[in-house]
């Protein structure tokens, strides 16, 4: 079940805990993997632990010109992009009352405009090809609204609408759309809580844990898989029942 | 040159699946031979490949006859 011999995936944000994860995921079920990443140094290192079927492909989503290029870089390298994964994501926490404009901007181009550019820019070959996987990882946060993520909300809950209209657009061609939303999992980013915070989240888990990468990396294998032809528009919840939507 | 109209005729017959008799140079896409939207996208790219040219979004746009994209393309290539 879940092979992907033969499928090319790009991923985004492959640098960092979750995106490595899903990397090392869909390879493993035998993937040629697109590495894209802000900070070159990891994703080379992720390279060589994966050995074959692994190219780093560094992009800097904030980057208009360098979003515009990925796709096509990736294809190159690959030879295809039959899977598409937006999971970079950045995070400029601020309250509202005291939200710059900037700290706004900043977040909707990283998570939302280049996820919007990059799912436009792999169509052509999957349409071409009558068969394509985006999977665009948004947040519980996109649901629920988050004190201080006003502009990290904002973006997760615009990847959800963006993917369930773009699902409706490619459905008879093949291509699936889909979201995966975690909650709180063990990354640099939840790292970066005090024990304080950690333990107020840990209340409202009903796992009584936070999810690990690979958890979340299951979820994408699954809605890249061949298995999942017929889920398109929907979004994954992958969140130890902290909002069970 | 002069083979354009075959070669965008073709496209059309083999995208849209229509009888070749039909594809006549005021027949629209969309109301004449069955094709919707993303339909129209795709015989746009496939042109875009046939031909080697660059059909950009608000050319494409008004691409909505055979007659239409024979012409364009004539004037592109």
């Amino acid at each position: 079940m879940f092979d992907l011999t033969g499928k090319c995936a790009l991923i985004t944000g492959a640098s960092g805990g979750i995106g490595g994860a899903i990397a090392k995921a869909l390879h493993a079920a035998g993937a040629t993997v697109g590495l894209s990443g802000t900070r070159e140094a990891p994703l080379q290192a992720l390279a060589e632990e994966l050995g074959e079927r692994a190219f780093v492909l560094p992009c800097n989503l904030s980057d208009a010109e360098a979003v515009a290029a990925l796709p096509k870089q990736a294809a190159e390298a690959m030879g295809a992009v039959d899977i598409l994964v937006n999971n970079a994501g950045i995070t400029r926490d601020n309250l509202f009352m005291r939200m710059s404009d900037e700290e706004w901007q900043s977040v909707i181009d990283v998570n939302l405009t280049a996820t919007f550019k990059l799912c436009k820019g792999v169509l052509r070959g999957m349409m071409k090809a009558r068969w394509g996987r985006i999977v665009n990882i948004s947040s519980i946060v996109g649901a629920t609204g988050n004190p201080g993520q006003g502009n990290y909300a904002a973006a997760k809950a615009g990847m959800v609408g963006m993917s369930k209209s773009l699902a409706y657009e490619v459905a008879t061609r093949g291509i699936t759309v889909n979201a995966v939303a975690p909650g709180f999992i063990e990354t640099a980013m939840t790292d970066k809580l005090n024990d304080d915070q950690k333990a107020a989240i840990m209340g409202q888990i009903p796992a009584g844990r936070m999810g690990t990468p690979e958890e979340i990396a299951a979820a994408v294998l699954y809605l890249s898989s061949p298995e999942a032809a017929y889920v398109t528009g929907t979004t994954l919840h992958v969140n130890g029942g902290m909002a069970m939507l | 040159m002069s083979d354009i109209p075959d070669r965008v005729r073709k496209i059309v017959v083999e995208h849209l699946g229509v009888e070749e008799d039909k594809v006549t140079e005021s027949a629209s896409f969309i109301d004449d031979l069955g094709a919707d939207s993303l339909d129209t996208v795709e015989l746009v790219m496939a042109f875009e490949e046939e031909f080697g040219i660059e059909i950009p979004d608000d050319a494409a746009e008004t691409i909505q006859t055979f007659g239409d994209a024979v012409k364009f393309i004539k004037e592109a290539s």
